[in-house]
This record gives C-alpha cells, sequence and structure tokens, in this order.
C-alpha cells in the first residue's frame, strides 16, 4: 500500500510536468522557474539541516565498539575500527563514506532447524548500495557536459569511459544499467523480503521511485523518445550563465526529467536523504573513542551555585561548636579549648 | 553551533563543489548552438532537419545493422521517397564532407566522440 502510494506520486508529479509542459505548454515555468526554485531550495536546505544538527551537543564520545579500543600495551588495538586518534578517525571516515563500511557488516538473521539462531553475513545491501551510489555519482559528474562550454576533459573521458561497450548508437552506457539494476534490488528487497517491508515507510519508497523515475525518463530520453540535445545544452547553459532560454525543439520528455529532479532536489533536504550530509556527522563515526585520555566537558553544563562544606562551616561554625558537633577548623576565640 | 570550524568548511566545500557550473562559467561569452556548414548544392537531407538532429545516430545504428547483418543497401527516405545507399562514408559523409565543420561542431559541445572514425574514412583533409 505504501509502495503504491508512493509509486502514484511519481507518476503524479510525471503528469503534472506532461500537462503543464506538454499540454499547456508552460516552458518557462518548467523549464527555468522551477530548477531555479530547486537548486536554491536544495543549497540553502541542505545548509540549514547541516547548521541544526550541528547545534545539537554531542556531550560524551559514542564508541560503538567495531573493534579492539585502545587498551593495555599488549593488546592490539583495532586503530580504523576503534580509533583513538584523529587520523584513526580520518581513516575510518574514509571507510565509511567511500566504502560503507557500515553496510558491509550487514548480518542476517536466521531461524534453521526449528529453533536454532543462526547470523550470516549479508553482502548483498553493501554492494547494491555501492553500485548504485557510484552510478548515480558517475550519471551527475556526467551531465556536466550540459552545463559547460567546452566540455573538460574530465568530464569527456568519464564519458567516454562509461560508454567504453560501445552498443549501439548512441552508445549504451554502463551506469544505466547498472543504476536500474542496483535500483530494482534495492526496491525489491524492501517490497519482498517480509520484515523491511514492515518497517518500510512511503518516506522509504518515493525516494526510490523518484529516482527511478528520474533514471527511467532519462533513459527515454537518451535512447527512444528523442528530443534534440542541442537545443537541451542551449536551455541548460542559459540556467547557469543566468541568461535562461527556451529553445523551440526541447521535448517534452525533456521537462519531465527536469522536473522530477526539481522534486528530488527540493525533498533532498526534508528527507532521509540528508544521510549525504548526516554521514559526516554521525557522531558514532566521527569521534576518536577517547573517552579514558581526555575530559570530554558536557557543553550544555550550566555554571552551578554550589555551597561547599567549608563555606557551611564557615557559616554555623559557633552555632555548630555550641551544639558540640565536630569541627574541621576550630573557632578562633578559643583555640586552646578546643585543641584539648 | 559545535564543531563549527569543521562543519563550515565541509558546508564550504559541498556548496562550491556543487555550484561549480555557475561559477565555472562565470565571464565566459553566452552559449549559441554551434554553427554548422552545411552542403551548398543540396536543400535536403535524407530524412526531415528535425528528425536528422535527434534520431541520426539510431538511424546510422540501423543502416549499420541493415548492411552488415541483413545486406539490405538501399534506403528510402520517409522524406523524399527517393532511395539512397546505406552507407556512412559514401552518403552521409559526400554531402556532409567537411566532419570538422559539420559532425563535430555539435559532438564537441556535448563531449560525443563517435568511434565510428576508428574505421571508416573521413572525408579526406578533414579529420
Ligand atoms: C545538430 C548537431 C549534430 C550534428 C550536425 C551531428 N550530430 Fe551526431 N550526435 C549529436 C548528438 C547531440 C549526439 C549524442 C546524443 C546523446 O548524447 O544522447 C550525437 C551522437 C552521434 C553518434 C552516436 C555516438 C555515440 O557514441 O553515442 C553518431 C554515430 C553520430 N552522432 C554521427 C554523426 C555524424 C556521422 C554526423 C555528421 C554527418 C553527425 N553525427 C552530425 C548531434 C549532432
Ligand atoms: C543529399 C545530401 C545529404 C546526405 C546524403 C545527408 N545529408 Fe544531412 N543534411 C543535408 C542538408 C542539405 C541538410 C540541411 C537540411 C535543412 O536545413 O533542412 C542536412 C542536415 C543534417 C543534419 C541537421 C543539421 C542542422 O542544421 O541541424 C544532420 C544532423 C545531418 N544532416 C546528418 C546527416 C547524416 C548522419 C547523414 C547520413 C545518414 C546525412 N546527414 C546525409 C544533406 C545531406
Ligand atoms: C571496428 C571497425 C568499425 C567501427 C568502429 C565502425 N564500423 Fe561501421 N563498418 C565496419 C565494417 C567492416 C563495415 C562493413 C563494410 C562493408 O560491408 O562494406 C561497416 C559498415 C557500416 C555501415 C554500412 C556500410 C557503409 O559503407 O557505411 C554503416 C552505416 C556503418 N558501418 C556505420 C557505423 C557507425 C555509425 C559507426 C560508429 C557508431 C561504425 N560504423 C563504427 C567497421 C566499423
Amino acid at each position: 500500500m505504501k509502495a503504491i502510494y508512493s509509486l502514484f506520486l511519481v507518476f503524479a508529479l510525471v503528469l503534472i510536468a506532461l500537462i503543464g509542459a506538454g499540454g499547456l505548454g508552460l516552458h518557462y515555468f518548467f523549464g527555468v522557474i522551477v530548477p531555479y526554485v530547486a537548486v536554491l531550495f536544495f543549497v540553502v536546505g541542505f545548509i540549514l539541516r547541516v547548521v541544526r544538527w550541528g547545534k545539537s551537543p554531542v556531550p560524551f564520545r559514542i564508541p560503538t565498539t567495531a573493534g579492539q579500543e585502545f587498551s593495555l600495551p599488549w593488546i592490539k588495538q583495532n586503530k580504523i575500527d576503534n580509533p583513538s586518534t584523529t587520523l584513526g578517525v580520518v581513516l575510518r571516515m574514509f571507510f565509511e563514506v567511500v566504502l560503507f563500511r557500515s553496510l558491509f557488516r550487514n548480518t542476517k538473521v536466521e531461524l534453521y532447524d526449528g529453533p536454532k539462531l543462526a547470523y550470516a553475513s549479508s553482502k548483498w545491501l553493501w554492494l547494491f548500495a555501492l553500485l548504485f551510489h557510484y552510478s548515480f555519482l558517475t550519471i551527475f559528474v556526467r551531465h556536466m557536459r550540459f552545463f559547460t562550454e567546452p566540455v573538460p576533459a574530465l568530464f569527456q573521458w568519464i564519458d567516454k569511459v562509461d560508454g567504453l561497450l560501445q552498443i549501439g548508437a548512441p552508445t549504451l552506457y554502463m551506469t544505466d544499467v547498472v543504476i536500474l539494476v542496483a535500483l530494482m534490488y534495492l526496491l525489491l528487497r524492501r517490497i519482498c523480503v517480509a520484515k523491511i517491508r514492515y518497517i518500510s515507510l512511503p518516506a522509504d519508497y518515493f525516494p526510490l521511485f523518484l529516482i527511478l523515475g528520474i533514471a527511467v525518463s532519462g533513459i527515454m530520453m537518451r535512447y527512444f523518445v528523442k528530443t534534440d540535445v542541442v537545443a537541451i545544452k542551449e536551455l541548460t547553459m542559459g540556467l547557469v550563465t543566468f541568461h535562461p532560454t527556451i529553445p523551440e525543439s526541447v521535448g517534452t520528455i525533456f521537462y519531465i526529467h527536469v522536473f522530477l529532479v526539481s522534486t528530488l532536489l527540493i525533498y533532498f533536504p526534508i528527507s532521509k536523504l540528508m544521510h549525504m550530509g548526516g554521514v559526516f556527522l554521525s557522531p558514532t563515526r566521527n569521534l576518536a573513542n577517547n573517552s579514558r585520555m581526555k575530559r570530554h566537558i558536557n557543553p550544555w553544563n550550566y555554571p552551578v551555585k554550589v555551597h561547599t562544606y567549608e563555606a557551611y562551616e564557615d557559616e554555623f561554625r559557633e552555632k555548630m561548636v555550641e551544639a558540640g558537633l565536630p569541627v574541621e577548623k576550630p573557632l578562633e576565640e578559643q583555640p586552646s579549648e578546643s585543641k584539648e | 553551533m559545535y564543531d563549527s570550524g569543521k562543519i563550515i568548511t565541509g558546508l564550504i566545500i559541498f556548496v562550491v563543489l556543487f555550484t561549480f557550473p555557475f561559477w565555472y562559467n562565470i565571464g565566459s561569452a553566452a552559449y549559441k548552438q554551434p554553427k554548422l556548414e552545411l552542403p551548398k548544392d543540396v536543400k535536403e537531407c535524407v530524412e526531415s532537419k528535425e528528425f536528422m538532429r535527434t534520431e541520426h545516430m539510431q538511424l546510422l545504428n540501423e543502416w549499420r545493422d541493415m548492411v552488415v547483418r541483413e545486406h539490405i543497401k538501399d534506403y528510402k527516405s520517409k522524406l523524399t521517397g527517393k532511395e539512397v545507399v546505406m552507407s556512412l562514408t559514401k552518403t552521409c559523409m559526400k554531402c556532409h564532407d567537411n566532419k570538422a565543420k559539420f559532425c563535430d561542431q555539435c559532438h564537441n559541445s556535448l563531449a560525443v566522440s563517435p568511434y565510428c572514425w576508428d574505421c571508416h574514412v573521413a572525408p579526406k583533409g578533414e579529420k
């Protein structure tokens, strides 16, 4: 139900662009205004989100021990999974951000032979997540050919490598295939695995369907519902040089694609997709486990008004002596008496 | 904000990277669609101009398959009804005899580099 709801939401978005840009001819709205608003919303929203996270204090280290912590000299420390130095943290973050180390640890729990419980390593999620993210990154970088003139060699090179298989014309990009396969895996995982379906929400399905919609509309535009690519470049270059123009021959499929991308940009800062910025701020990954070497002071400690015993005794010394209570500092008038 | 030094540095890097297309193009002249040198003695391409602009890669791919796999040599134009020989060098490049001033104009602008010329011969004198 949640999946279908999300799917229809994406269909609705396609329909909006189809009717708006295709039927009503609101090309300027869908080709210029919506993308600008989306980019602005994305950048500002992203910053506000991260700043809000930055404002929440992390008073102590959260050492999720994925390895032996720093201990006695003869016990070997796992310097990357449980680092006590900044260098170690940098390495741990590197493996987390670039290679998804946490997903690599994914395990699956199974009951077998009736009541026996077994844990096994499960690398599929890691593999497909990695494939998905790197395809997406490549596709994103490849799109820079629409935003630069002349196209820098780096982007030309990425384009060439991606089309290395030289299948058909225009050549098939490998990432187009990989991202679809990876997205299908991520989607089917949510739909077919009962345990994961149970915890999946529209907020999990919607981004998947949205990105699937973006990928499919892009692939359609490149291989099937062709449109004038040179005119598209004129439009996109107009956007980034702040001289927006709408060439005649740009097809509706382009506006659908751009509308879905704009939706993604707007949806990004207000959704779980913010894990892109969040991964850098995850306290269990980016703090060294040095609780026993360094004193971490709770940043929200306010100055507590203390009344020490000394001050208390100063205040009540006479009364205490009168009542026969022991005092640490004798009364000054009768030093000799109290001593004996 | 806590650790503001690190967080703000990170945010600046992010924003600079993300807005790359905007600052990369500062100062460069407004983009114009590449100027193409069209054949002078003929008026029409194999198909309509719009079709050629959007579909010429697919058309070439079909031609290649037809010739190499099916042994069909002639293509009947939907525009003029005339028959043309399906050949990259002998048909396309006979009219569009300057690759550098025609095909490459668009292709360079969009970082497309058809590998066809690894084997096929472009008209003489041009690359
Ligand atoms: C109006 C501009 C334009 C002209 C002129 C043009 N092309 Fe293209 N061509 C393109 C675009 C744009 C693409 C890439 C489409 C894409 O990336 O989706 C392309 C792609 C191709 C491809 C597929 C390449 C690949 O590796 O994906 C071939 C082959 C090709 N063109 C051949 C030619 C030939 C031969 C000529 C000259 C007779 C020519 N083109 C003239 C715009 C043009
Ligand atoms: C009979 C000569 C002739 C042949 C053969 C020919 N063309 Fe053309 N082509 C032309 C002419 C003339 C135009 C300009 C058409 C116009 O402006 O309406 C043109 C236009 C084009 C355009 C659009 C350029 C623009 O102004 O936007 C492309 C792309 C193109 N041709 C590619 C090809 C390819 C690829 C082939 C081989 C499959 C080919 N042509 C074969 C004569 C030819
Ligand atoms: C590995 C070398 C090679 C590459 C690369 C190559 N071709 Fe060919 N092509 C051939 C050969 C060989 C033939 C067959 C020639 C014959 O049978 O007369 C052929 C035939 C063709 C034909 C029909 C015959 C003719 O005279 O043109 C077309 C059209 C064609 N290729 C288009 C393309 C296009 C478009 C590309 C780039 C996307 C391309 N080829 C890349 C080797 C190549």
